[in-house]
């Protein structure tokens, strides 16, 4: 795509990433109370990519992801969605809007909604508070709503409040109001905690599936899981990058061996 | 602030009349015999050539006689010619009153201004010589010089070349009027701000012109002073806002708490100051040493009632918090207005809380003021003391930062709330007996300090003690420099939209707490 | 139809409707039909004090609609609810004309004891019924949007929205207190005289007032369940639950708060409106902070984000404060007080969780008999 200057120009919304790269971050700083948690972090994510972030306790891994949704604001640095869309100029919704998604963490979903009613909230369209009133889904996004069910496996659930779903059923239902969100670029943060082995090599096909269309970054601490779907990998060590490769590269790399198994 | 002048002199007269007796020996001098044969005489004139020899004798004993002349209590014994002072309703036969007029009491008054000037009391001498100011003539200056050379308490030197210069004021040469109005730029004494307010129009231009840029000089210390004065009211009533918040933000700001029955703990607190003061009239001035610890225990025993029955179960839903300890607060409101009154209560101040101190005659702090500064400063440093320095205070800060940790710990958390709750509430009490020395005490003196509080707090960053004392300090001020030109209500209006429109802006506050954990 | 589908899934509301359809029915027939003396006659005094009660369940469902589904526990909604009132308490004084104590036909008996010249900007217009009905819904809704725009723009929420809520009511009792407002200092405005040229001691304006405080009630049900039925009020309930990850699906939570904020205030000005003309005075004690969270607690008492609910404990609590009030005044205060604990203690759901789980217990054992 590096050669396509002539595919510079935009269709409305969509990032601009004629250069490769959908997401920039660049030189990016942000401490909390003196203890820097993001020190000088540059790191991109190409178009249709799927990368596996990996890091120990505190590397800065959730933190990275705020500064890319609109929850947290770095002290200096850039971050840039496409070449055109400067995420620090953004609010949340609007990040959002512009086509980035975030699984959290911890699985969170509107629990005394019922899981399609879910999905219909998460799905991309006109946000505003006027149209909301006078919203009815139309065929084709109750299609998209049937479709998805099926690909997260939750379409028995279709009328079942999302609070009573099982803690794995929540990570599947979080990755299913993302799908239905068509962002381009996925944050998944540790889609696979709390899931059994047959479940987890469903997320990862899921995952895999995604990447091509989407770029997808995942944050996990499963090695096995992060070997099972990365092509790249990134280690993150005191708020900044320590080693970037293959699995199998940076499994080898020294420094990340001692990041890992202490001097 | 003629009275207070007043007080001492007349006590000294009292004292003298007592040994009057004594003093009968003293007539044997040349001064008296002479002055009694003047007054003999019985003509006004004479009179005033007596009330002259007397006050040219420079003896100071001849001053109750001459105050008493002054106070219509002075008789002659009609044939032995001695004089006489007579106590009120004293018997006067065979006496016959020395009678006076304006003109002569007017001369009495200087006459005894300066007699007095001689005392062996530098008090006296001090009174005497503020005293003068307000009859001073040009012609008494070389008398205050040679005075002034013999002084050597240095209150009465001021007040005599305060008075030398006011005497010089009226002197006929320009140059020593100069100079008089120049050594008096600065000085905040009213007699000398009057006396420069009529000399402003003095027809030397030169001295009007003199006289108009000492009374700027005064004017701009007055003012200075007056600033002054703002702040001091304004940490006053800052103190009183911090006395009634600081409770608040232990249970609202360590324990995450919503204390809506606050108020009421206050309350409650006042009310121990009145019943103690039942218990003890004959010693109202040791009552609040006795009503501070009660008021602690007092809401304190009943912050852990509440805490223990109620709050215990709604943690984690500080809304049911807020609306549940309101009911409280009805409930504590109420029980006031039934058992006791719904009418206010009288409570009574110490004597050491009347008065003020004086730094000028145009700043005084009252002492009730003063006192509730120092004691909200007191609170406040034990209160940061028992957080910072204690076992309590490490737990305390150990539930409030990670519960589960805490517990994991082996603190007993179910205890430390308990206490916790304990001890912001008895610290309310304690503000309770505060404000029952500044307020009336009824069942509504609550109600009126909560909103305030929990401004305080918030505006000062929930958590942070120094926050809520300086949140306190600066809002008090704040409302004190607004009242002059907004009104009392107005300034409290704005107050609380500034306050309204600051937590907009930073809803953490003042001093917020900072890190990852605070942001979620 | 409309109706049926909005209140559709909705028992409860489909009674209180229906209980209110019968009263609206049959209130002016006891009351206007049956002659007095017979022993059905209802007489005039209690058909406002109803209509007082129904002006409290609107208040109470504008409460329920922010505090129930939007999650924000609002202190001082008792100040949307007097501005309603001062709006048309401003109109009824304006119909007073020279009718007052002091007979001047261009200012109310307030400014001329004031010894004021002529009337502020601000009561312009106000002799226009349909200007005063305006501003019963722009001023509250102003409010709302200004102080709400302020407020949710800053994310400021829980506790301490609730607290500055109540500092905004607190403040607007201080200010309508001085006689400089223009509004009537303490004595706030009475003496009101008719409205729209009846008499607002007859008997006929009465039960009209009482009528349409009925049908508001109603209209503003339905309207609340309009909204909660819509995607908005599925938003909405995602706000209360989760905010923030509202926002990273792409919402702008402040315009949706904003939004039912200002439908809400405007609602509670409309109780506020009709609430006046029948009790026949508007003071600053309307303000005061203890009326705001006593709404709360009605709601609460109901059942929270159950809309019927908050109007039974509308009605329930204000008819235990008639009752008590007149019978042992001192009670009162403590059984409000311990309401307010017993309440948030055992019956977190209100009345209407109660009955649900009663429904609920009864069904589930018939199910085990089976």
């Amino acid at each position: 795509m590096s050669e396509g200057a002539h595919l510079r120009h935009t269709e409305a919304g969509q990032p601009d990433a004629s250069h490769t790269a959908i997401l920039y971050l660049e030189d990016l700083n942000v401490s909390f109370d003196g203890f820097k948690a993001i020190n000088n972090l540059t790191l991109y994510i190409d178009k249709g990519e799927l990368r596996c972030i990996i890091g120990p306790n505190g590397a800065g891994k959730t933190t990275m992801m705020d500064i890319i949704t609109g929850k947290t604001r770095p002290d200096s640095g850039q971050a840039w969605f496409g070449q055109t869309v400067d995420l620090l100029k953004l609010s949340e919704p609007e990040i959002a809007n512009a086509g980035i998604g975030r699984k959290f963490q911890k699985p969170t979903v509107f629990e005394s909604h019922s899981v399609a009613e879910n999905l219909e909230l998460a799905m991309h369209g006109n946000k505003s508070v006027w149209y909301s009133l006078r919203a009815r889904l139309s065929g084709e996004q109750q299609a998209l709503i049937d479709e998805t069910l099926q690909t997260i496996g939750l379409t028995d659930h279709y009328h079942q409040a999302a609070g009573a779903l099982s803690h794995g059923q929540k990570q599947w239902l979080e990755i299913g109001m993302l799908l239905v969100q068509k962002p381009y670029l996925l944050l998944v943060d540790e889609p696979v905690a709390g899931m059994t082995h047959q479940e987890m090599e469903r997320t990862a096909e899921l995952l895999t599936s995604l990447a091509g269309k989407h770029s997808v970054v995942v944050v996990e601490h499963d090695m096995d899981f992060v070997r099972s779907i990365a092509h790249q990998v990134t280690v993150l060590h005191q708020g900044s990058v320590l080693a970037e490769g293959t699995m199998d590269e940076v499994q080898n790399d020294q420094r990340v061996i001692e990041v890992y198994l202490g001097e | 602030m003629l009275k207070t002048h007043d007080l001492p002199r007349i006590f000294l007269l009292s004292l003298l009349l007592w040994f009057s007796p004594l003093l009968q020996a003293e007539q044997e001098s040349a001064a008296f015999t002479q002055a009694a044969a003047l007054f003999a005489e019985a003509s006004f004139d004479k009179t005033g050539e007596a009330i002259d020899l007397l006050a040219a004798s420079g003896d100071p004993e001849v001053v109750p006689y001459l105050q008493a002349l002054l106070d219509g209590k002075l008789y002659q014994h009609e044939e032995q010619g001695t004089l006489v002072i007579v106590a009120d309703g004293a018997s006067t036969d065979g006496l016959r009153k020395i009678p006076t007029k304006n003109s002569l009491r007017r001369s009495l008054r200087a006459a005894i201004g300066q007699l007095s000037l001689s005392s062996p009391d530098a008090s006296v001498r001090l009174t005497s010589a503020n005293g003068l100011l307000e009859t001073i003539t040009p012609d008494m200056a070389p008398q205050l010089r040679g005075l002034l050379d013999k002084e050597t308490d240095p209150a009465v030197q001021e007040a005599l070349s305060l008075g030398l210069a006011m005497a010089d004021l009226n002197a006929a040469e320009q140059p020593v009027r100069l100079a008089a109005i120049a050594s008096l730029a600065g000085n905040l004494n009213p007699g000398v701000r009057n006396r420069l307010t009529t000399m402003t129009t003095d027809s030397d231009a030169a001295v009007a012109k003199a006289a108009q840029a000492s009374l700027k000089a005064i004017e701009d210390r007055a003012e200075l002073y007056g600033y002054a004065e703002t702040l001091f009211f304004g940490l006053s009533l800052g103190s009183v806002l911090v006395l009634a918040a600081i409770g608040l933000a232990i249970t609202f700001g360590v324990m995450g708490v919503i204390n809506m029955a606050h108020g009421e703990l206050i309350m409650l607190g006042a009310y121990t100051t009145y019943i103690v003061q039942q218990l003890m009239p004959q010693a109202i001035d040791y009552s609040l040493f006795v009503a501070v610890p009660a008021a602690f225990i007092v809401s304190g025993l009943m912050g852990i009632l509440i805490e223990r029955t109620v709050i215990r179960h709604l943690y984690g839903r500080p809304l049911e918090t807020l609306l549940a300890t309101f009911g409280i607060s009805l409930i504590l409101q109420q029980l006031v207005r039934t058992v006791i009154s719904p009418q206010n209560v009288p409570v009574s101040n110490p004597s050491w809380m009347s008065g003020s101190l004086e730094i000028n005659s145009v700043l005084s702090l009252t002492y009730n003021r003063l006192y509730i500064v120092l004691f909200c400063l007191m609170v406040f440093a034990l209160l940061y003391f028992v957080l910072r320095k204690t076992n309590l205070g490490l737990q305390v800060r150990a539930v409030s930062q990670n519960r589960a940790m805490a517990r994991a710990m082996g603190v007993r958390s179910a205890r430390v709330d308990a206490l916790t709750f304990g001890l912001g509430s008895g610290i309310a009490g304690v503000a309770g007996v505060a404000l029952s020395q500044l307020t009336n005490v009824g069942p509504n003196l609550g109600q009126s300090y909560i909103i305030d509080s929990f401004m305080v707090v918030v505006f000062g960053g929930v958590g942070n003690l120094w926050g809520t004392l300086v949140a306190g300090l600066s809002l008090g001020v704040v409302n004190k420099v607004l009242e002059p030109w907004a009104g009392a209500v107005l300034a409290k209006i704005l107050v609380l939209v500034f306050i309204i429109l600051f937590i907009q802006k930073r809803p953490r506050g003042l001093f917020p707490q900072k890190g990852r954990a605070a942001g979620d | 139809m409309f109706i049926t589908r909005i209140l559709h899934n909705d028992r409860g509301g489909q009674i209180m409707l229906a209980v209110l359809a019968v009263v609206l029915v049959l209130v002016p027939v006891l009351n206007l039909l049956v002659p007095e003396g017979n022993f059905l006659h209802m007489p005039t005094y209690l058909v406002t004090l109803l209509g007082k009660y129904l002006t409290y369940a609107l208040l109470a469902i504008a409460v329920d609609l922010v505090w129930g589904y939007l999650g924000i526990l609002s202190l001082g909604h008792g100040a949307f609810f007097a501005l309603g009132g001062y709006a048309m308490g401003m109109y009824l004084m304006r119909q007073i004309g020279d009718r007052g104590v002091y007979g001047n036909p261009n200012l109310p008996d307030f400014m001329v004891f004031l010894n004021w010249k002529e009337m502020p900007w601000f009561w312009q217009g106000f002799d226009m019924f349909w200007f005063a009905m305006l501003m019963v819904l722009l001023v509250p809704g102003v409010l709302a949007f200004v102080f709400g725009w302020l407020a949710f723009r800053s994310r400021v929420t829980g506790v301490y929205l609730s607290i500055i809520t109540q500092a905004l009511t607190y403040a607007l009792l201080l200010a309508f207190f001085r006689n400089e407002m223009g509004f009537g200092g303490n004595n706030g405005l009475t003496d009101f005289k008719d409205i729209l040229g009846f008499s607002l001691q007859s008997d006929n304006t009465r039960m009209t007032l009482f009528v349409l405080s009925g049908l508001a009630l109603a209209g503003g049900y339905l309207l609340c369940r309009f909204i909660i039925n819509s995607k908005l009020g599925r938003i909405v309930v995602a706000i209360r639950d989760a905010e923030s990850r509202t926002r990273f699906v792409g919402y702008r939570v402040e315009h949706y708060k904003v939004w039912v904020f200002m439908v809400s205030a405007m609602l509670a000005g409309v109780a506020g409106a009709l609430y006046v003309p029948q009790v026949g005075i508007i003071n600053p004690g309307e303000f005061s902070p203890l009326n705001s969270i006593e709404i709360v607690i009605w709601v609460a008492i109901g059942g929270r984000a159950t809309l019927y609910g908050a109007v039974i404990g509308a009605i329930l609590v204000n008819y235990a404060k008639t009752v008590f009030t007149g019978l042992m005044p001192e009670s009162w205060i403590f059984m409000l007080g311990a309401l307010f604990v017993l309440v948030t203690l055992y019956l977190p759901q209100g009345l209407a969780g109660l009955v649900q789980n009663l429904k609920d217990s009864r069904w589930f054992h018939k199910r085990v008999q089976a």
